[in-house]
């Protein structure tokens, strides 16, 4: 007698029922925290991303840089699940296919994104927003009965201060400057407590002297997290990156150090010698 | 800084008066129906409570409309279909109870049947002779109905105005199913002619007052566990549904299971309100599925104001006693007056007569604050 798979799975009393599985910790052992890995999309026939190759280490703060139409957005896409690939491997730590999992799950996973446009909640306070980005059960009962308990209120706290929000907490978010919901969106991905944080132009809009507080911030992150940051403000990057890696029509033309990658032949060519 | 504070305080307020004025109004008028003689200036007929029944089960299926699209975003035009199935399970259950008292005194038959010349009841008429199967299948269908169609829609991801059109032709495709005498729920007659529920007679004044008691009670308690929802977690998710879905989704909740969920739960308050409806205006027949009506629905909600809950109500009861006595002075120009009021509130008024009070309400609280 044949069973529906998942039936299948259940009449088998010597094993472990596969929802009751410890869910799969992220294993770094390796030190790297996230493997992409010959990926390559394209739409209508234009090459998005090309054989990409790109390796994150564990705690490091990197930038990407790159020409519009490089493949920056689409390789976030991709990794946070948004947009499938037509080849290549995306692994988080050495385990973990991110392929076959969806954004909702690729979040819970500990992958937060911000996104080129800052998007918040805008008919929401500064913290409710906070607190629909705790990292908690996201189901549908849980969120019916849930309440804050005193460390997840603590922990709202800690990051209104953080990103300098704290006098405006009852606010509606809506009604924040630009620079102040860049900084909201990026403390709703830091009170979800997040592994590897994607930010996408976390300047872009932004004042001298938010540029500069950005910078720092991203700098005290650097270490806990592991942050990968797009971005196409040169004082910027320089401010912040160790590691650069320039993508160049959807594939990894180069990578290093601001100073070797601003040497580097090519990318003088096809990127900084036409910019400026 | 306290703009939002006291926007969440007056809508609890409120919400807490339109509950006290509810229950006043209803026991008022019951009492005025059934104690107060009847030639007496304070008696209150037994159609106005029946047409007060009647307002307030559209009350309700705005609520559930004003649920789904006031907070979640999601434009329903085919609310009407969720509201029509209730009635129509609860207007099977009415039919069976005829008995042989109908034209053709059949005691297993209802008359349409007879009149087709069928044999023997469909299959699907079993069990309809019971009140508890049939409250049951008439909340059962609409809400199956609604999880399949929320389930294929949310997941592949279809929003807006596709969205609505699917909804719109959902309410057309089941008014054409329901119009055919084949499917054995009375073609366009409809079913009609009910004598009594539970052994009461329709007719009766105690019946009508308890039924507009039942449908207040259910408009009362649909409110406050819409108000409860929308006040926890799980309503805030909602809303950054409506106004972020895929930073919602980069959160980690899965959107498409939060949006079934909620468009489940307002076709089942749709449903309620069509049970409620059938037995106090004594007939349900496809003409309620017509697209037309879901978009008056709509309109209602928009009149009162979307994503107040009470705002919703208040559009439905007055555009319906407009509907009322505009339709017995000049029946022709009713649809051009609901064209031009939805003009009128989408230009003028967009947050409606709820978000217009709130506004000078709290404009007003803030000058005595200032003062």
């Amino acid at each position: 007698m044949s069973w529906p798979a998942p039936l299948e799975e259940m009449r088998h009393r010597d094993r472990v029922f596969p929802h009751l599985r410890p869910k799969a910790k992220v294993d770094v052992s390796k030190n790297v925290l996230l493997y992409v890995e010959g990926v390559s999309v394209s739409f209508d026939g234009f090459k998005a991303l090309n054989n990409l190759n790109l390796y994150i280490n564990e705690g490091e703060l990197r930038c990407l840089i790159g020409a519009n139409g490089a493949g920056k957005t689409t390789m976030m896409d991709v990794i946070t699940g948004k947009t499938p690939c037509d080849e290549g491997t995306v692994y988080f730590g050495q385990s973990i296919d991110l392929l076959k999992r969806s954004e909702p799950e690729i979040a819970q996973l500990g992958i937060g994104r911000k996104f080129q446009k800052p998007t918040v909640f805008e008919a929401q306070s500064v913290f409710a927003n906070l607190e629909l980005a705790l990292k908690a059960s996201k189901g549908i009962w849980y969120s019916l009965r849930a309440s804050l308990s005193g460390p997840q209120r603590d922990r709202i706290d800690e990051i209104l201060a953080l990103i300098n929000l704290s006098e405006a907490r009852e606010q509606l978010a809506g009604s924040l400057s630009h620079g102040q919901k860049q900084w909201l969106e990026i403390g709703m991905l830091l009170v979800s407590d997040p592994r590897l944080l994607f930010l996408d132009e976390p300047v872009a809009g932004m004042t001298a002297q938010e540029t500069e507080r950005t910078a720092e911030l991203l700098n005290t992150l650097a270490g806990d997290h592991t942050v990968v940051v797009v971005e196409h403000d040169m004082e910027f990057v320089r401010s912040i990156a160790r590691t650069v890696t320039v993508l160049h029509q959807g594939s990894v033309l180069a990578e290093g150090t601001m100073d070797e990658v601003q040497n580097h032949p090519e990318v003088i060519e096809v990127y900084l010698g036409s910019d400026e | 800084m306290t703009e939002s504070r006291s926007m969440l305080r007056l809508s609890g307020r409120e919400g807490t008066l339109f509950i006290g004025v509810l229950f006043a109004v209803t026991v008022l008028a019951s009492l005025a129906n059934l104690v107060i003689p009847e030639d007496s200036f304070l008696h209150v007929s037994t159609y106005t409570i029946t047409l007060l029944g009647k307002y307030l089960c559209y009350a309700l299926l705005a609520l559930s409309v004003d649920v789904i699209w006031g907070y979640c975003g999601i434009l329903s035009l085919g609310h009407g279909a969720f509201f029509a199935l209730g009635g129509y399970g609860m207007g099977m259950y009415l039919m069976r109870q005829i008995g042989d008292r109908g034209v053709y005194g059949n005691p297993e038959l209802p008359d349409f049947m007879v009149f087709l010349n069928w044999q023997e009841l469909p299959w699907y008429w079993y069990g309809f002779d019971n009140f508890g199967f049939a409250m049951l299948m008439a909340l059962l269908v609409p809400g199956v109905l609604a999880f399949v169609f929320g389930w294929l829609a949310f997941r592949s991801r279809v929003t807006g105005v596709y969205l609505s059109i699917m909804t719109q032709a959902l309410t057309y495709a089941l008014m054409l199913a329901f119009f055919r005498n084949e499917m054995g729920f009375g073609g366009n007659n409809g079913l009609t002619d009910f004598k009594d529920l539970l052994g009461f007679d329709l007719q009766a004044d105690g019946t009508r007052v308890a039924l507009f008691m039942a449908t207040a009670l259910c408009l009362g308690g649909a409110f406050l566990a819409s108000r409860y929802i929308m006040g926890s977690r799980l309503g805030r998710v909602i809303l950054s549904i409506r106004d972020g879905e895929s930073r919602a989704r980069f959160l980690g909740y899965r959107t498409e299971l939060f949006k079934v969920w909620l468009f489940v739960y307002s076709a089942l308050l749709a449903a309620v309100a069509g049970i409620l409806y059938v037995p106090q205006v004594g007939i349900i027949n496809p003409g309620e599925f017509s697209p037309l009506n879901s978009i008056e629905v709509v309109v209602w909600v928009a009149v009162g104001g979307r994503g107040t809950l009470y705002g919703a109500v208040i559009g439905a009861l007055l555009v319906n006693y407009a509907k009322t006595r505009f339709t017995a002075i000049l029946p022709e120009g009713w649809l051009f007056a609901l064209g031009a009021l939805f003009v009128y509130v989408t230009l003028l008024l967009p947050h409606g007569i709820a978000g217009w009070f709130t506004r000078r309400f709290a404009s007003k609280s803030v000058k005595e604050a200032a003062a």
